[in-house]
């Protein structure tokens, strides 16, 4: 019996109600807890950020073969656009909760997170979020030297595209949480789950538009990638934000994305409860 | 005689940590395996940039498809290194220097250095290296054109300098972690930075060419050896692999001393 449920059964009716409101009332605090632990960490996060460098080095790359002549659609300038909102948009979306999920469920921390009056995924949730300022902090600065650099001409002018833009990176954002608090909760029965996670990262950096945009792939596995995450990710927002889909293309992006969503949240819950439901605390 | 047996002393000692290590791997035989197949699915996924570069093109700045790919199997050679020996050794020292138990270790009647950076091969991490082996060889192959005697040992000469700075950065690294204990993200930064290997260094022009043959000399690690088995080093190119890996070695052997004298075990 988790504790969780033994509360469930324990609990009279407006406790229930109370509890109900608990996560809401705790999230504020929760996030202030985290941003602080966020801020304490900066130079560890600064260094973290400072790894994703991988982008400039396909930006350098792609440079060289659009020196001679575009690719498809593709010139210096758009590779330098796309390469460079790949990294604002990667930054923004990324999350760690993964390591940190498993290092606690084989260390045994993760017992005082079960204990807490909150579903330990919205705890989890709250702590990826509280970064999120620190982020837009980094991504900043780099957006701005992108689009001087660049120059806005290069960013989609349509106001359907822009506005959809925060929806579209709340999407990304969530689907990467969510992926990786499935892979993390294997933790719960399977040592190696960090392995699962590579081989996730390999597919994740092929089909996302990380190492080249999705349109330059050989088509047999452009079809492979349709019926995937990972473009969701990351290569849609930024497709939208370069104004390289149309309008009829850009809300069924966001259904398919929200659509995405909700399976992995439902997989999330599910692969937490089954790996709670088997745990008992090392030592126990 | 003594000075033979201490010459000698190192190789078997090398050769007994891996034993060790191998042994203690071998317990966790799934994880070998996959660490070991994980690792051969990434380089071979790694390899699809530059296939579908080269589905586009013939050649990318000067380089043509099994020039590039020497660059790539060079690139996974190397990298094998790091993942197989440097990296695993330095999360092992790190935690060491946090618990204190590093103490241990400089009370052996060997090397410090030595020990520290060998304390923990992944041997399920070589798969990289045969990886890179036989790509080396498709690409040869495909080239059409045997590279001369010169050639083929000046590139081992040239990747033996390569493997001397990768080796030499990592120690520059750990003996940082003396000062700042939570080293796992720096070289976790270096590791990302190091990707920037795989290809053929004349696609970064400007400060990045500069920084990658000086500064982090990604350069001399696989573009260098690929030149040389294509007949195309110079005396110079040659010269500079040498005289950085040198320097690079020099440098790391007086940070590692230093920082060594002024260690003071945990919570001293």
């Amino acid at each position: 019996m988790t504790v969780a449920g033994a509360r469930a059964t324990a609990s009279p009716p407006p406790a229930t109600r109370r509890r109900a409101r608990g996560p809401l009332r705790a999230l504020p605090v929760m996030l202030r807890v985290h941003f602080a632990e966020a801020i304490a960490w900066r130079a560890e996060f600064l260094i973290w950020v400072l790894a994703y460098t991988l982008p400039l080095i396909m930006l350098a790359l792609w440079s060289a073969v659009a020196r001679e002549a575009p690719v498809g659609r593709f010139g210096e300038r758009e590779f330098r656009a796309y390469f460079l909102v790949t990294l604002v948009f990667r930054l923004l979306a990324a999350s760690w909760v993964v390591w940190d999920m498993s290092f606690q469920i084989r260390q045994g921390t993760i017992a005082a997170r079960l204990l807490r009056p909150v579903h330990p995924l919205i705890q989890f949730a709250a702590q990826q979020a509280a970064a999120i300022p620190l982020r837009l902090a980094l991504a900043t600065p780099i957006a701005a030297a992108a689009i001087a650099w660049v120059g806005a001409a290069a960013i989609s002018h349509d106001p359907l595209h822009l506005l959809s833009l925060p929806i579209l990176l709340a999407g990304a954002w969530a689907m990467t949480f969510l992926v990786m608090a499935i892979i993390g909760s294997l933790s719960f029965f399977w040592e190696s789950a960090l392995g699962i996670f590579d081989l996730w990262l390999g597919f994740y950096f092929l089909f996302s538009g990380y190492l080249m945009p999705l349109e330059l792939l050989p088509a047999p596995l452009r079809a492979v990638g349709e019926w995937l995450p990972f473009r969701y990710m990351l290569s849609f927002p930024v497709e939208v934000t370069l104004g390289l889909v149309d309008r009829r293309e850009l809300l069924q992006g966001l259904a398919i994305q929200w659509g995405w969503t909700a399976v992995l949240t439902i997989g999330a819950i599910a692969t937490w409860n089954a790996g709670v439901r088997r745990y008992s605390a090392f030592g126990g | 005689m003594s000075t033979t047996s201490s010459l000698l002393r190192y190789p078997r000692l090398l050769a007994l940590q891996a034993r060790m290590s191998l042994l203690v791997s071998l317990q966790y035989r799934l994880d070998f395996f996959l660490t070991f197949s994980l690792g051969l699915f990434w380089s071979v996924s790694a390899l699809v940039p530059l296939l579908v570069l080269f589905r586009l093109r013939t050649g990318v700045a000067g380089w043509t498809w099994p020039e590039a790919l020497l660059v790539a199997s060079f690139f996974l050679m190397i990298k094998s290194v790091l993942s197989a020996m440097i990296q695993p050794s330095a999360v092992a020292t790190v935690e060491q220097i946090r618990l204190g138990t590093l103490d241990f270790v400089l009370l052996k009647p060997a090397d410090s250095q030595f020990l520290v950076t060998t304390s923990r091969l992944e041997l399920a991490r070589v798969s990289d290296f045969f990886a890179g082996l036989v790509l080396l060889g498709i690409a040869l192959y495909q080239r059409g054109e045997p590279p001369t005697v010169t050639g083929v040992l000046l590139a081992i000469w040239i990747f033996g300098a390569g493997v001397a700075i990768l080796y030499a950065l990592f120690v520059l690294v750990l003996s940082m972690a003396f000062l700042f204990v939570k080293i796992d993200n720096l070289s976790y930064l270096m590791a990302s930075i190091f990707d920037a290997a795989r290809w053929p260094s004349s696609i970064f022009r400007g400060a990045l060419a500069l920084i990658f043959t000086f500064v982090i000399p990604l350069a001399v690690m696989t573009t260098y050896p690929s030149l040389a088995l294509l007949g195309r080093v110079g005396a110079g190119r040659v010269a500079i692999a040498t005289v950085v890996a040198a320097f690079f070695v020099a440098l790391s052997r007086l940070a590692w001393v230093r920082a060594i004298r002024r260690y003071t075990s945990a919570g001293g």
